[in-house]
């Protein structure tokens, strides 16, 4: 099968990406030095073509049933239009068949954003639920979604795009709206990289010339690669190594998603009231030289755990690693985590390593 | 992309340059560098170790992934470059001019197996 395309993959190009086959999809990996891309991120501006993910608009006669049912978190939660939610929808015996945000626009609309790699059948799923409920389910077609992340990627916007200040600036964090006249493009303050920023959905035909106007501004492009050890640095989970099918989100540090407060029959909540959480959810942060990566044994005093995700973090300079330990493992234990053939020390920390360009732990 | 022509090369892509003392100097080609990245760490050297050819001489890290680096001839690791220790990214921005490790050839090893710049271009490129 070919590969796909965004609409910006003749910018990549022109700028000398480096380019890899991302869950089907042709995307930049770097633009040189992925290391340069990330620090650009943490301390000014860097942005990252995302359109490989998939937007879907749900509306219909009873969309807000319909989410309720959907996914974990509640989406009661969004009770101003233009506010997001993060979450995950499950299956039967409660593991994640995707994480994803779900914004309210206002009535009876709203939009899901879902990841690349598992976008059919995560549509297949909705689908099949949407029935009963009358919701429409509307994958958005043409659309790129551009993410612009640092502590200078808000000002950086609104330079390249001075008319969208007056309805981008009062935007808090994990809001979103309409900031053009025909209500096309969509300005989200969110984003996977632990800093401040916007994702932004516009029609396909306008994407090469924002991300030409935004790389006037001073905006690095930065490629997968930074994306990656970004969002790990944040704590932030990818989906197909913190969670899948056969993990429950108690175990993948997303307990604060699930919303089992309110009396609503979710997809998957009667397997995560019997099961409960089996594994505490942490980070790892490297006492020695070596690199960690995912699906390393993890020998604690406890029992065995193993990591998730594991690179180096460029902001600590060391390596970190997310990671599914027994239960009695606790922030500030030492561990050992098996690279190759050696056993390393490790830290245990919270499963949250650089917020907002500063270091936490 | 750089392939010095007074270099030989492996096909799992270390450069080689015999020295007048016939030790062999070794590092990673541009190739090398170039596919993995930003270098994050260079150990783990077997250095005073005899060992058979295509036997792991050290590892390289990058962001990306972890490599091994292998010795092209039956022989002892006699030195490992200390300065890849803290500096690792220095094979990234020159990696002809920071060796990683040095090798004692056994007697009777030669370099025949090994491909000229040249030859190794022309399997970098059909890559």
């Amino acid at each position: 099968m070919s590969l796909q395309h965004t609409p910006l993959y003749e910018a990549h190009i022109a700028s000398g990406a480096k380019m890899v086959d991302f869950g089907g999809w042709e995307m930049p990996l770097n633009y040189g030095s992925q290391i340069e891309e990330h620090h650009a991120v943490r301390k000014d501006a860097g942005m990252f073509d995302v359109s490989h993910m998939c937007a879907v608009d749900v509306d219909g006669i009873r969309p807000k049933s319909f989410l309720k049912r959907l996914i974990a978190n509640n989406v009661d939660k969004l009770t101003q239009p233009g506010k997001a939610l993060y979450s995950a929808m499950l299956n039967n015996s409660g593991g994640v068949i995707d994480d994803l945000i779900v914004y309210w626009r206002g009535g009876d609309s709203y939009r899901v954003v879902i990841n690349a790699s598992t976008a059919t059948k995560d549509l297949a799923h909705m689908n099949r639920i949407a029935e009963a409920y009358d919701a429409d389910i509307t994958p958005k077609k043409d659309v790129a979604m551009i993410a612009v992340q640092g502590p200078n990627a808000r000002e950086k916007v609104f330079k390249a795009r001075p008319e969208w200040r007056a309805a981008g600036e009062p935007l808090g964090v994990f809001f979103g709206a309409a900031v053009d006249d025909k209500g096309e493009v969509f300005l989200a303050r969110t984003g996977y990289t632990g800093e401040d920023g916007f994702e932004i959905t516009l029609p396909a035909a306008q994407a090469v010339k924002l991300w030409s106007d935004l790389k006037e501004a001073g905006v690095r492009e930065c490629g997968l690669g930074a994306r990656d050890t970004l969002r790990l640095e944040a704590g932030m989970n990818l989906y197909g190594n913190e969670m899948n099918e056969t993990v429950s989100p108690l175990d993948a540090g997303m307990g604060w998603t699930v919303d089992m407060k309110a009396e609503r029959e979710f997809i998957g909540r009667d397997a995560l009231e019997n099961k409960g959480q089996s594994w505490n959810f942490v980070g790892l942060k490297l006492l020695d030289k070596g690199v960690m990566r995912s699906h390393m044994k993890v020998h604690t005093a406890a029992g065995e755990g193993e990591t998730t995700s594991g690179s180096f973090s460029p902001t600590l300079g060391v390596s970190i690693a997310l990671a599914r330990v027994p239960m009695d493992v606790k922030a500030g234990d030492e561990v050992e985590v098996e690279i190759r053939d050696k056993r390393v020390k490790a830290l245990v920390t919270k499963p949250s390593f650089v917020r907002h360009g500063k270091a936490l732990v | 992309m750089n392939f010095p022509a007074d270099l030989k090369y492996t096909d799992s892509h270390e450069w080689v340059r015999q020295e007048a003392d016939g030790t062999l100097t070794v590092g990673i080609s541009d190739a090398a560098q170039d596919m993995l990245g930003d270098l994050v760490f260079c150990g783990d050297a077997k250095v005073g170790e005899t060992l058979t050819k295509g036997d792991t001489a050290c590892v390289v890290e990058s962001v990306k992934a972890a490599s091994d680096v292998y010795i092209p001839v039956d022989g002892e690791i006699t030195a490992f470059n200390g300065d890849l220790d803290a500096n690792p990214e220095k094979i990234n921005s020159d990696p002809y001019g920071n060796w990683i490790f040095k090798v004692k050839p056994a007697a009777g090893a030669t370099l025949d197996g090994l491909m000229d710049a040249a030859s190794y271009e022309a399997s970098v490129k059909a890559a």
